[in-house]
Parts: C-alpha cells; structure tokens; sequence
C-alpha cells in the first residue's frame, strides 16, 4: 500500500515527522501523541530501509524537491555516506521514542503531551533533514529547526529544575551565534559562487575561484559555525548544562543523535566540498581540529572526574568523546574517517544507553541523580544497574563490548599516521574514563546502604536493553558498523584521492 | 569427553560455583560446600588436561572471530597448564578455609564474598588456558574487577580507599601500557596467537623490542613490579582468604604467568636473546628484589610483610623471564608452583593467626608459638620453602634461576639472589622466634577454628613431599 510513496521515500522521512509534529501539537490527550509518533517513526523506519535497498541496488539516490534540478532547486543525496547513518537514527529514534513515554508520565504535565511529542518530531525530521540534505543553505534551516526543537525541549525540563530555563537560554543565545556564523560563511559562498548545491559548489569553486581570500573567509565561518553545534572543544560549552537539565528523554535523543548528525555534515563538508583546497584543508586540520580535538579528550575527561551530578558528568564525558570523533577525522585517510564513523555509531548506543539508564534512575529517585543519591542502587534496581555497568564499561572501551571496537580502530588509524603522542593521550584518557565511570559503580554497589530489590519497571526494560544488547552484540560482532564506516569513508575519501 | 568439552567446562565450573552460590544464599552450608566442590571439579579436570599436555594432546577452541586475525579462544599451553592445576588444587583447600575464616571472623556479606571469589578463579583459569592475547586480556581486566568487592569487602574508609587505589593501578597501568602494546603488536604481526617459539620474530623492529618489553612488564601491573607494587600492599585490608588465594596465588601469578607466556610465546626467547632487550629488566627485577625484602623487614604487619615479600618474590619470576635462557625460564615456571605453595601456607597461618588469637602484628606475637603449635609448625614449612631450603620445593625453583643467571654469565644476579635468600631467613623467620622465645604475659583468649589449621598443614607438607615428585612438572 506503500508503493505510491516509495519513490518519494528521501523526502518523506524528513517531511513526514514534520507534518505529523504539526497535526499533534494540540492533541489534549495522554497517550495519542506518544501513539501516532510511534506509527510515524514505524513509518520512518520503513523508509529508511526501503532506501537502504535502493542505496545497495543503486549506490546513490539524488532527490529532486518539486523536480527542480540542482544546482536551482533544493535536493536530498543519499549515498554510501550517510545510508549508515540514516538506519542507525531511524532505529535509535524509535527506541528513545519507545522509551521517551515513561520519562515525560514523570517529567512533564501531561497537559504538554501533545507539544512535547510536537516538538520531539521536530527535532527527529530537522536532524533527519541534516543527514540528508545536499544544500548548505537548506542545511541552515534544518539546523535552526533543530536547534529551536531542542531548544523547547530542554526548556520543558524546567518542571523538574528551573536552571533547565537558563540552560535552554545558553543554548538559544550560543547556538545563535553558531548558526549566524555558519549562514554568514554559506552567503559568502553564494556571493562568490552563486550556488548552495554541495556537488555544484565543488564544481563552482574548483573552476573559477580558486584562492580568493572570500572563499576562505566564508568557509572559515562555516566550519566555525558547525563546531559551535557540534560542541567540539573550547566552544562546547552550551552542552553540558543542556543535556543535564533537559528532561532524561530528551537529552537521550540529544546526546545520541543531535551533535552526531552536525558532525557527519561537517566531515562531509570538510572531504567532499572544501577537499578543493587541500592546502586550507590540512591548515585546518592539523592545526585547529587536531590540536582542539585533543585538548577536548583530555579536558573533557579530566572535569568529567570532578562532577557531581551524574547527567552534567555523562555530558563532559560526552565532550570528551566527540573530541574521539573528531581526532579521527583529522587524521586526512581512510582509516582516520572509517575510525571516526564507527565511533560515531558506538558512541551513539553508549552514551544514548547510560541516558537512558540515569534517566530512569531520576524517576526513581524523584531528584537530580548525583553521586551520592546512587547509593545502594545495584542492590535496589539490579537489572538497570547492571545495563548501565555494561554500558559503562563500553565506554572505558573493554574488549566484547563496541567501545572497544572504536577505540582498536582509532588506534589503527593513528598508528597508521604515526601519532604515537595522540595514541599515548587516547589510552591515559580511556584509563581517566575508569575514574569517573568507578565513582559511580562504587557508589551503585559498594557503598553502606544497602535495599531489598524492588520491582522495576518491565516497561522500561526493554529499551535499554535493546541499546544495552546491541553494545555487546556489536562488540562481537562488528562487521556491520566496520562495513557502515568504510562505505563512508570509501565515498569521502576517493574524493580526497583525485 | 572431547577435549575442546573439558576447556569449557573447566572454565564455567566456577561460574556455576558462584551461580548456585547465589541460588543457595540463606543455606550457609550449602552455600560455601559449591566452592569446595568447583575446586574438586576443576582441579580433576586441570589435573586431566595437565596429563593430556604431557602426552602432546592438544586442547583448543574457537567461538567466534573478534577482529581480523583475533579469535575468542581458548588453547592451553604447557605453561597454562600448570598455572590452572596450580590455582584449582589450592582452590580446594581456600574453599575449606575460608568457611572457617569467614564464619571466625563474623564477617558479614559472606554470600557477595564467595561469589566474587569464585568469578575470580574463573578469570584466573581462563587466562591460564586463554588462547591469544587478547583474549587472557580480557580475563585480566575480568579478574581486576572481581576482585575489586574482596578487597573492598569491609566497606569501611580504609578498605574504600584501597580498593581505589587497587582499581585504579591494575586497571590503569593494563589500559594506559598493556592495551596499546597488544595493538602494537596486532599491527605489526596482524595476529595475537600463542606460538612456541613467538610470533615477533622478523616481524618486529629489533630497536623498538625493549620499549614494548617495557611496555609489557607495566601494563600488567599485577606481575608488581616496582614502581608499580602500591596495590598489593592496600589489597591486605582484605580478609585474609583473598591474601592467601589471590594475592599470593591467582592474581599475582596470573599477572607473571602473564608476562611469561609474553615472553615464551609472543616475543619468543630467542629473539630476546639475540636482541638483549631486556637485559635492563633484570636490574629492574634485581632492584625490586632487594628493595621489597628491605622494606618486609622493617613491616610489622604480618600480612603487609608477606605483602613485600610477594613482591621480591614475583619479581624472581620477571627475572627468570627476563633473562629468557632456557634454564632461567624453567626455574620462572617452576617458581609460580613452588611459591604459590609456600606463601599461600604463610598467609593461611597468618589468617589463622587472627581469626584465633586477634593478632596482627609480628611484634604481639610473644608465646603464641606454644598455644597454636600445629599453625607454627605449618608456618615453619611454608617459610622454610620460600627461603630456597632443600629438602622443600622452593629450593629447586632457587637453584635453577641462579644456574640461569650464571648461564647468562650475570653473576652479580647470583649473589643478589643470595643475599635476599639471606634476608628471607630474617623476615620470615623473626615472627617464628618471637612466637616461641618471648612469653607474653597477657592472657590471650583463643576461639577455636579448626578449619582454618587444616588447609595450611596441607599445603606446607606439600611443600615438603613435592620436592621429591618434582619430576612431574619438569617436561
């Protein structure tokens, strides 16, 4: 019954969140809006298969809006690159939709449902939009989407803790300036070039503008702009109090998927457009994204240690390993982008994983979770707390679990690069991710207080589970997320090559 | 049975230990009998492979495929063979005493107690039989964290804090050194598999050799080398169980047997040898050697000076592999038999010592020696082997180390490890002459636990009879 709308697959997976987000804004009812975004992500996730068999038969799929052709009209490109990514944010949305219900029953006034779930599809289809689009433009107008979606949504966290109003704010005003910046950068581009189409800007730029002092100004904005969004390192500070006073659902989806999706458009940005000056590229890399990229997993770590509320914690450690990420990508081969690719894969179920399991711990605990308030936990509510040690201990990067699949791979790539500095800095700061990760198993179970186990929700079970079995499922058994990763790294990279 | 059916089982023998360990928490009796049966278990099953071993059986098994060139696998080797008997048989006999301790010391959280302690032996033998690298890393890290609740099993402030401390040395030093080593490895030979005779020959730069040696002997922080010997001292605030079975057996000679299969089956003795990388480690060994023994003498803490004495002992074991001829490897793979015998006795007698007189302390030990003659007399054998003296089975672990060292013409190695024998006479004996020479004249209340006399007498009479079968372990 689907076949009329197959072919229009690439547009419906953004738009069809968007709609939907508009027709359960005002629904007044408790369970309805949590019911219809279900189909719709169903719907979503059908989507994105049928496109992954497109993708195996074809290889690359450009989508028309309103079949005006590039470079005038707006279109979507699916390819090797984004293909993975794509399937892992369909499944990982449905999961933290699954699991988003039970934490806004708690969080939020069921009065709110219907925004809340609203919003929640905004931000799905506008992060959707991002990995799909092939318009630095167009690219804009996902990102303020997003932003202004998440933006509300960490804003709902108010009922719980009021600094969750100033922490929106941060993000509103920080954000702001990210986007100016990277709009500022795409209308040098286009006054230079006259074109926002990505594959029509390489063409652009390699035939008429090469070396003018514009074009670098406006791709300097622009890479500026994505790193404000994708909070990598000394402009990363919007993210911490953002992820930890949003309510728990919210920061899962945030933490697993919202910087993730900024960052693969960065890499795609940085190989496919702006490869046409290899000389500013490596400018760029070894000497801004290199250094910071460092600076960000040693920094982010090492505060990550002092914090007491367990959310703020994750969150830094978070920059910490974005900071992974984008020491991957610095690295220029196809190793260093295959490495980060899989880390930006691990690190979405990791982080989304311990997200959920603290998230459902606040619920419990009916408070901020910090240190101390974990105390007895491992006894009280064992199979969350086991879900979150396995979680945990993928994110020190233990062999059997996909934390360690990320971290042999990304040191492949540096060996491959020779940086046995960064490969020294990677292993003392995966040794300082024990710290902070052990403060917390100390407290869960080696701590005075001890309960009688009390009967935890089933409900939620299985969402964490799902992400928890996935961690050790892909420790084992990689090849998928390897295979996902050197696709997008073969697609970027040949264009590095010629 | 088919022999890859016996890995396994051996394996998962002490994990159903801890299971119906757990299943059976409110039945005391039932509950600490799984421990006695695991280790009888195991110990006929290690004992089985042991004599398959000797009759070039071979015992391999592969689940599935991790990463290019990376099995999860188990394989024993001659070396893991002996390491598995080692830890299964004094099993047995930990099971036995630590009924007796625990329930004299009215410890509590004793269910948690033999769990862990028996996911411990878990880990220990699946390093034994591991069947690559990366795979006894795995167990490595498993046998970290499972020990992590014994030695924090009081839960008090000195306890946390050595825990702490205990975490974060072994697991760092094995992320921050021995997990990059292994990569570095993988990159350079693209397979991590046990091969007598090593894999990195003409496959490893010779230059780089000593530095990942170095890499090696740091990253597993649990062979205690110094300056990375801190944790086994804080691990003695445990109770004395996991001193004697895993801190003088499972975990520090999981952490040198570590290093030795490294040695003889990763880098390979003779590229060793022809390149002299690690000739450097045995001034580091003969170091820690001396400065462990000085330090014993001067703690009066019976378990902390059995704590420094581990130390000067494991790092006979790094000395013999690091001088990698054939009789020095011989004399380290024996010496992980011969002192797991001798100080898992001590460290019986010292638990004994305080479940039945609450008594600590070397220098409070004044006439003791006359109320609880059957726990010195054990201690005597214990000490005695240790010391290197014939007719006890420590001597032939002594004498081969030093016949390797004059091998390899290091003969001021010789006399190092003849002035420490000297030393071990003091420290370990000092405690048997207070014991019996000075009379307290305090009164001492004895609580009877005939359980904890038991385990020591045996195993310090193996010490003795062992000597004469010794042949069975020589191949």
């Amino acid at each position: 019954m689907f076949d009329i709308f197959l072919d229009d697959a690439p547009a419906l997976v953004v738009v069809l969140p968007l709609l939907i987000s508009a027709i359960i804004a005002f629904m007044p009812s408790k369970i309805w809006p949590w019911i219809i975004s279900i189909i719709t992500l169903l719907l979503h996730l059908f989507f994105s298969l049928h496109l992954l068999k497109e993708i195996s038969v074809s290889g690359l799929i450009i989508y028309e809006f309103g079949n005006w052709e590039p470079p005038w009209g707006i279109s979507f490109k699916i390819d090797g690159v984004n293909i993975g990514l794509q399937l892992l944010f369909s499944i990982f949305v449905l999961v933290s939709t699954f699991y988003s219900r039970k934490i806004f029953l708690n969080e939020i006034d069921y009065r709110d449902f219907g925004k809340a779930y609203s919003l929640w599809l905004l931000a799905v289809g506008s992060l959707n939009g991002i990995i799909l689009t092939n318009d630095i433009f167009n690219l804009f107008v996902f990102l303020e989407i997003s932003a202004l979606a998440s933006i509300s949504l960490i804003a709902l966290g108010a009922g719980q803790n009021r600094k969750a109003l100033l922490a929106a704010f941060n993000y509103l005003i920080i954000g702001a300036i990210g986007a100016t910046f990277y709009v500022i950068g795409v209308g040098f581009a286009y006054a230079m070039t006259g074109t926002l189409n990505m594959n029509d800007l390489v063409i652009q730029l390699a035939q008429y503008f090469d070396g003018q002092l514009a074009i670098f100004a406006g791709m300097s904005f622009m890479l500026i702009g994505l790193m404000v969004k994708a909070a990598i390192f000394p402009v990363h500070i919007w993210l911490p109090p953002a992820y930890s006073y949003a309510p728990s659902a919210v920061s899962t989806l945030l933490a697993a998927l919202a910087t993730k999706t900024i960052l693969y458009f960065f890499v795609r940005l940085l190989y496919e457009v702006f490869i046409i000056y290899p000389s500013y590229l490596s400018l760029f890399l070894d000497f801004v994204l290199y250094p910071l990229s460092l600076l960000a997993i040693f920094i982010g770590t090492v505060i990550a240690i002092y914090q007491d509320d367990i959310k703020k914690l994750l969150a830094f450690s978070s920059i910490a390993q974005i900071g992974y990420i984008t020491l991957a990508f610095s690295l220029k081969d196809h190793s260093g982008v295959a490495s980060g690719f899989v880390h930006i894969f691990n690190h979405a179920l990791i982080k989304g994983g311990l997200f959920m399991a603290v998230g459902y711990f606040a619920i419990l605990y009916k408070d901020r979770v910090t240190l101390n308030s974990l105390k007895g936990f491992g006894y009280k509510y064992p199979i969350t707390s086991f879900a979150l040690l396995i979680c945990g201990l993928s994110l020190i990067g233990l062999p059997l679990t996909n934390g360690f699949i990320s971290k042999l791979y990304l040191f492949q790539a540096l060996y491959t690069n020779q940086m046995y500095f960064s490969i020294a800095l990677v292993a003392v700061s995966s040794a300082l991710a024990v710290v902070y990760f052990w403060k917390i198993v100390e407290q869960m179970w080696f701590s005075e207080i001890k309960f009688k186990s009390e009967k935890e929700d089933a409900y939620i079970y299985l969402p964490i589970w799902i992400v928890t079995i996935s961690i050790i499922v892909f420790g084992i058994y990689s090849t998928p997320i390897i295979e996902f990763s050197n696709l997008s790294a073969d697609y970027l990279i040949s264009g590095y090559q010629n | 049975m088919s022999n890859s059916f016996l890995i396994i089982l051996g394996i998962i023998t002490p994990l159903f230990a801890a299971l119906f360990s757990y299943v059976c928490r409110y039945n005391n009796n039932l509950r600490d009998s799984f421990g006695i049966i695991g280790g009888l278990i195991t110990f006929v099953i290690s004992l089985k492979v042991f004599h398959g071993i000797q009759n070039n059986e071979v015992y391999q098994i592969t689940f599935f495929t991790l990463f290019d060139g990376v099995d999860f696998a188990f394989k024993v080797s001659a070396l893991g063979s002996i390491f598995s008997l080692v830890a299964s048989s004094l099993w047995i006999l930990a099971s036995i005493y630590t009924i007796g301790y625990m329930r004299g010391a009215g410890e509590k959280n004793q269910t948690r107690f033999v769990i862990f302690y028996s996911i411990a032996i878990h880990a220990a033998l699946a390093i034994a039989w591991s069947g690559n690298l990366l795979v006894l890393f795995i167990f490595y890290e498993i046998l970290t964290f499972s020990t992590f609740p014994l030695v924090g099993h009081k839960q008090n402030a000195e306890s946390q804090s050595a825990g702490r401390l205990y975490l974060s040395i072994l697991v760092g030093t094995s992320l921050i050194f021995f997990l990059p080593a292994i990569f570095w490895i993988w990159l350079k030979t693209g397979t991590l598999d046990f091969q007598d005779g090593g894999i990195l020959m003409n496959k490893f730069p010779a230059e780089y050799l000593s530095f990942l040696i170095a890499m090696l002997v740091f990253g597993i922080g649990k062979a205690a080398i110094m300056p990375i010997h801190r944790w086994l001292p804080a691990a003695m605030v445990a109770p004395t169980p996991v001193s004697a079975l895993l801190h003088a057996v499972a975990v520090v000679k999981a952490g040198v047997f570590s290093f030795l299969v490294v040695v003889v089956y990763i880098v390979g003795p003779d590229f060793l040898l022809q390149t002299k990388s690690s000739d450097w480690l045995v001034w580091l060994a003969c170091f820690t050697i001396m400065a462990s023994s000085i330090i014993a003498i001067t703690k009066d803490d019976l378990k902390a000076r059995l704590a420094y004495s581990t130390i000067s002992q494991l790092s006979y074991i790094i000395l013999g592999a690091a001088l990698a001829s054939s009789l020095a490897l011989k004399g380290a793979s024996f010496h992980i038999i011969t002192h797991a015998l001798g100080k898992i006795t001590l460290f019986f007698c010292a638990g004994a010592i305080y479940v039945t007189a609450h008594i600590k302390k070397v220098s409070d030990l004044k006439g003791i020696g006359y109320k609880l003659p059957l726990i010195f007399f054990a201690y005597t054998l214990g000490a005695l082997s240790i010391i290197g003296v014939p007719p006890f089975i420590g001597s032939w672990s002594k004498f081969y180390l030093i016949m390797g060292s004059i091998e390899r013409e290091f003969i001021f190695v010789a006399i190092i490890l003849g002035i420490s024998s000297l030393l071990n006479i003091y420290y370990l004996l000092q405690p048997l002459v207070i014991g019996f020479t000075q009379n307290s004249k305090k009164e001492i209340k004895l609580i009877k636990a005939p359980l904890t006399v038991w385990p020591p007498l045996i195993t310090g009479l193996g010490c003795l009879v062992f000597f004469f079968l010794c042949k069975l372990f020589f191949e």
